[in-house]
């Protein structure tokens, strides 16, 4: 227990030495240094603890609250969150360093920087401290500091995003961050509060002991899916999160994408799972439902973006409902009483948190690549970087591909597992569920094949074709430790997409935390290379022999053709319909509007309303014509404007207080005084 | 009852349903007309073997029915109307199709998950026939509400009167007499229909209800 | 013994789908002149011009990149490779267990993936055209073929397709609502896979109507053979598919002597030679829909397999 406390204390440290040097060059180099050493030996800690199987460990400290102090506890749950939040920290801590240097090397990057150089913003110093909020809320073991380590959390990535001040966009994105936040803490406060019952008995031991009642724990299931389903990005509660993501430095908004989101499903796991006694069915309807809407309507959002960053935090609602489809499924599978068939979900969500962790990190720090290559980060004014960044451009169909779920990679494991989850349907005994679940099954295959198409149209658009703007042309390929950061979260999703078994196996201890069931249980023999969970009913599934297979037929194939049939190369200039040259702007080209058209027809006219714009001039006139896009986002219109317009009408009824005279202010106050006294005396009673 | 026997009638009746999905989703009134008819055949065939297969005369006097009455008579009819009165030949959707579509689906999900608890005990057979005949009538309004043009509303009220058909094929034991005065009541509201449509044409110029809504008494 | 003749008849089977893909694609061209009053080329003809293809030097554009010259292998690999884990005359194959019906599905993904990127990589508006296209097929045919698949496996109790075949040869499950929905969907996901009238016509380069040419038409040379072997194995696999699913009488299971193996060749070769006539017909009977009726189309497809999956719960057994 002293490893994680000690090495959060010293990313406080880093945060305070990073103020202090501020002035001078090297405040980067400690906080990154400092953050990308910790988090590895953070990372490794929890790796010995989970691949040893060690047992859980806990500590009281006198500080904080006095009658409670703070309790600190590692089991496998806590254990597996701190691996992938501190991978994927150590990954962004490296780019982000390399992404610094490229700033400071040459002052301003492309023409019309989207982002201030971070030097000169309070980034480095803020760093550390959002690694440390976000660890202590995973070794937290009673409300308060768990509470305590959200806050410092919410407002160290609320400061980050702020850190883009001046741009225009982010002020509207850092007030809808600060409220829902704020909505966030305050539904979790209530949620703790409500389980903790009337003596305050905060540490999660009591809580787990205690039996609350039956109203008090439907609301706190409530609470819990809202305060910490507004963290992930949980559709309706999602509004915040496209805009305050993108909004952040690119190394940034990778930990809060792929890595602050699951903080938040930690939470949400923590209390479902092992705070709260036997759950109840409904629970995971509700998951199943909420997972299902949000893993649809998020991808269908991202394909609609012509911004990089958005796209991919739009992407990251939808991967953030796959994982609490997969929560849902685990927790009915629980309560039915059939802790297999549970583990088996549990392990596909707990498989798709590490690896979301991982892809979106890339894919952060490909946008992040490619903006400071740029300058831009509108996919309509790119195209063509494959020629000119040709080693991020590797790397970024690597990460393309995890998050489109294509085998052998590590995205389309979480599928598999997730798929053969639902395939139990059967064994569960409420009818709703039954064919709920196989609604919620084509709304998730749905979503997968439409992640595959957002990531055709974000890497065709980006890297593929001719630049469509003067900022693609003079690209150029990212610095070493940039290219390192992204190599390292790449190297991984391939790895875990090939060899997923002994992975799987090292969540063991987590699933047993949370679903006392492992996801080889019956099994008692299982070849590394060979991924058959229990209940996957009698089916398998080896990344490895695909892999060798594939590699070696193909290997085969152009060795043939390239010895017997031909061999040459040509080169000449494309069919284009007639135009031969005098398009050098690439005009002609598809653009990322009318790449999504299609499927804006398709599906955007119902979910978002869309409409497409055509302003065309009359033959002979001689103005440019003009396309616009217009998409109406269901949750703001059917729930936030309705909300604002509510406040403000009460508000407006509650002004009225401010222009009494003393008198009449005084009395109120002797009134409430009377009312709270009556209160008391009739409890009393 | 043997099974093959058995997987047969599920099969037809699966086929009706799938005739009334098919409904929702054509967009020409010829085409429509024609499903329709496939619609009444398979009706005609699932009450032909289901009374072969339960040894019941009097069904095959239902399935000779649908068969003259549904499957011929009155698609010809209103295949006469449309080309006479000339009517606009598209099927002019209230709703997109593809609305349509995900709401019969979801009205069918409905059906099954009404049934389901209410026949737990009763056979199979008999649970898969209410679920299929609910969902054919629940499309058939679904139908009726969700398309425009008179004609097309004709045929979803005559898919509602094929669900009852199949409710009343499904339930052993349905006297032949109701089944009779099923027919012919929807021959009755068949021929009213045909009157109105006539009708309609003559006073407003016009099929698509929605143009007669304005002079509808109330709005003036 | 039993392994080296697993080892065996996979290989067996991988080169007999890549031998008789184009023969099925020449077929169908022959049967549809025959249909229109042509004389029609001799089904061999698909495969001279794989052969003559082959021998020809690419011409690619100046800005193509690496990834365009690639994909055409992975491509062929990506849906040779899942063509060969479809039992096509034997339920008895090595490779069998390394991927079930989600990870044949997630091949196919991943080749129409590279097959989409290459469309743009050249930076034309058709391949634009043809890849945002492909894309909202894929993005409704997945789903429905998944939904397939789940109808299948909760029926079967397993996703691997060698199981399904053996299982149903051992007990068949009779006529079934979900089947029969599943079948239909499956056929509706396959003509829209495979680039067949009426989502996309084979035949013709003309541009507003064309998908998957309008991808490929940067492609000439051993590219073009690859890509257009590629296809007539992707519609091989299908077939393959919905025979080994539906109709898998004739395939030979584990332990049965040569004889039946040779059986089952011989009764594979029968189900493409009827599934060819088949297509053949619909497809000279029907016209080409609009484009925007795609959505329409497969989303009925997506809407019935659902539909399937919600009618295994009301009939006997699941």
């Amino acid at each position: 227990m002293f490893a994680p406390l000690t090495i959060i204390a010293l990313m406080l440290a880093a945060a305070a030495l990073a103020v202090a040097f501020s002035r001078r060059p090297a405040a980067d180099a400690v906080a990154y240094g400092a953050v990308g050493v910790l988090s590895v030996l953070l990372a490794l800690w929890a790796l010995v603890r989970l691949a040893s199987g060690a047992a859980d460990i806990s500590v009281v400290l006198p500080i904080g609250l006095p009658w409670l102090g703070a309790h600190f506890a590692v089991d496998g749950l806590s254990a597996f969150f701190l691996l992938v939040v501190n991978l994927a920290t150590a990954a962004a801590a490296l780019f982000g360093w390399g992404y610094v240097r490229a700033h400071a090397a040459h002052g301003h990057a492309g023409d019309a920087p989207a982002e201030r150089p971070p030097a000169e913003g309070p980034v480095a110093p803020l760093f550390p401290a959002f690694v440390a909020g976000m660890n202590l809320v995973l070794i937290a073991a009673d409300a308060f500091v768990f509470l305590v380590g959200w806050e410092f959390m919410s407002l160290a990535s609320w400061l980050l995003v702020l850190s883009t001040h001046r741009e225009p966009a982010t002020q509207r994105a850092a007030r809808v961050y600060l409220i829902m936040a704020s909505f966030g803490t305050l539904a979790l406060l209530l949620a703790f509060g409500l389980l903790a019952g009337s003596d305050g008995a905060y540490a999660f031991e009591s809580i787990r002991n205690s039996q609350p009642g039956a109203v008090a724990m439907t609301l706190a299931v409530l609470l819990t899916i809202m305060g910490a389903g507004s963290k992930a990005g949980v559709v309706p509660l999602h509004v915040w999160l496209p805009l305050a993501h993108p909004a952040a430095p690119s190394h940034v908004s990778a930990l809060m994408s792929g890595v602050m989101t699951k903080v938040a499903i930690y939470a949400i796991v923590r209390v479902l799972f092992d705070l709260l006694p036997e759950p109840q069915w409904w629970w995971g309807g509700l998951l199943l439902a909420l997972g299902a809407l949000t893993a649809v309507l998020g991808v269908l959002y991202a394909l609609m973006q012509d911004d990089m960053k958005t796209l991919l935090a739009y992407s990251t609602v939808e991967n953030i409902g796959a994982i609490i489809i997969a929560l849902g499924l685990a927790l009915v599978f629980k309560a039915s009483h059939t802790p297999v068939i549970a583990a088996l979900a549990m392990a596909a969500a707990l498989l798709h948190v590490l690896n979301h962790s991982l892809f979106k990190s890339l894919m952060f720090f490909v946008a992040g690549g490619v903006l400071s290559a740029t300058g831009v980060r509108d996919l309509g004014r790119l195209g063509g970087l494959i020629h000119v960044m040709p080693l991020t451009a590797f790397l970024a169909l690597v990460g393309s591909a995890a998050i489109a779920a294509l085998p052998p990679l590590n995205g389309f494991v979480g599928e598999w597992l997730l798929f053969q989850a639902i395939l139990n349907a059967p064994a569960l005994p409420q009818w709703v569920l039954k064919i709920g679940i196989a609604v919620v099954g084509a709304l998730l295959a749905l979503s997968t094949a439409l992640a595959a198409a957002c990531f055709v149209r974000f890497y065709g658009m980006a890297f593929l074709g001719r630049p469509r703007g003067p900022e693609a042309v003079k690209a150029h390929d990212v610095n070493r430790p940039m290219l390192l950061g992204m190599a390292i979260p790449a190297a991984l999703s391939v790895a875990i997409g090939v060899l997923p078994t002994p992975v799987i196996r090292l969540f063991e201890p987590a699933l047993l935390a949370t679903v006392e069931a492992g996801a080889f249980d019956d099994r008692n023999y299982q070849p590394w290379f060979w991924l058959a969970p229990t209940s996957a009913i009698g089916n398998s599934y080896s990344g490895l022999i695909m892999v060798a297979a594939i590699a070696g037929l193909s290997a085969l194939l152009a060795w043939v053709i390239h010895r017997y049939a031909s061999r040459g190369v040509r080169r000449g200039i494309p069919w284009g319909c007639g135009f031969t040259g005098g398009d050098p702007m690439a005009r002609s080209q598809y653009t990322p509007s009318s790449f999504s058209q299609p499927l804006r027809r398709v599906f955007g006219s119902v979910a978002f309303s869309a409409r497409d714009e055509v302003d065309m001039p009359q033959p002979g006139e001689t103005r440019a014509a003009n396309f616009r896009v217009h998409l109406d986002d269901p949750a703001w219109r059917l729930l936030f404007t309705p909300i604002v317009k509510l406040t403000e009408r009460w508000a407006n009824a509650v002004n009225r207080l401010q222009f009494l005279t003393i008198r009449r202010h005084l009395s109120l106050m002797f009134f409430a005084l009377v009312a709270l006294l009556a209160v008391v005396a009739l409890l009393q009673r | 009852m043997s099974d093959f026997a058995y997987d047969a009638s599920h099969l037809l009746g699966a086929i009706v349903l799938l005739m009334s999905f098919a409904l929702l989703y054509q967009n020409r009134l010829f085409s429509l007309l024609h499903v329709y008819s496939a619609q009444a055949l398979t009706l005609a065939a699932a009450a032909a073997w289901k009374g072969y297969a339960h040894d019941e005369t009097h069904l095959y006097v239902t399935a000779g029915l649908t068969l003259i009455l549904k499957a011929i008579i009155i698609p010809i009819a209103l295949h006469r109307i449309v080309v006479k009165l000339d009517i606009h030949r598209a099927v002019e959707p209230a709703m997109s199709i593809g609305a349509t579509m995900i709401a019969g689906v979801s009205l069918v999900t409905l059906s099954i998950l009404l049934v389901l608890p209410v026949t737990a005990e009763a056979s199979a057979l008999t649970r898969e026939d209410m679920a299929l005949s609910l969902s054919v009538v629940l499309l058939g309004l679904l139908m009726m509400i969700s398309r425009r043009n008179a004609v097309s509303q004709v045929v979803g009220f005559m898919s509602i009167e094929n669900g009852l058909i199949l409710a009343a094929v499904g339930v052993a034991g349905m006297p032949l007499i109701v089944e009779m005065s099923v027919a012919f009541s929807v021959m009755v509201a068949f021929i009213i229909f045909g009157i109105f449509l006539f009708d309609i044409r003559e006073r407003f110029d016009s099929l698509d209800i929605q143009k007669i809504e304005q002079y509808r008494g109330e709005q003036e | 013994m039993t392994f080296a003749t697993a080892v065996l008849l996979q290989l067996v089977q991988l080169l007999v789908m890549l031998a008789v893909a184009p023969l099925l694609i020449g077929w169908i061209r022959w049967v549809k002149s025959r249909l229109v009053g042509r004389r029609g080329a001799s089904p061999l003809q698909p495969w001279r011009d794989i052969l003559r293809l082959l021998r020809k030097e690419p011409v690619l554009a100046h800005q193509a990149s690496p990834l365009f010259r690639a994909s055409p292998y992975l491509i062929f690999t990506a849906i040779w490779f899942a063509a060969a884990l479809v039992p096509a005359f034997s339920t008895d194959l090595a490779l069998a267990p390394t991927a079930d019906l989600i990870a044949l599905i997630g091949f196919l993904a991943s080749a129409r993936f590279f097959l989409a990127l290459a469309g743009m990589d050249v930076g034309t508006s058709f391949g634009g055209l043809g890849s945002s296209r492909e894309m909202l097929i894929a993005a409704l045919a997945e789903p429905a073929m998944l939904m397939v698949v789940f109808s299948v496996a909760i029926l079967f109790r397993t996703t691997s397709l060698a199981e399904i075949a053996a299982q149903i040869l051992s007990h068949p499950v009779g006529l079934r609502i979900s089947l029969a929905l599943a079948l239909i969907s499956l056929l509706m996901v396959a003509i829209a896979e495979n680039a067949r009238i009426p989502v996309d016509n084979p035949a013709t380069h003309l541009e507003l109507t064309m998908v998957h040419e309008a991808m490929v038409l940067e492609y000439s040379g051993r590219h073009l053979a690859l890509i257009e072997a590629a296809s007539h194995v992707k519609l091989t696999l299908y077939v393959g598919l919905i025979a080994c699913v539906f109709f898998p009488w004739g395939m030979a299971t584990p332990g049965q002597g040569f004889a039946a193996g040779l059986w089952g060749l011989l009764t594979f070769g029968f189900k493409l030679v009827a599934a060819g006539t088949l297509l053949a017909l619909f497809e000279t009977s029907i016209a080409k829909m609009r484009v925007f009726r795609y959505g329409e189309f497969l989303g009925g497809a997506l809407l019935l397999s659902l539909l399937g999956a919600i009618f295994l719960y009301v009939s006997r057994g699941v």
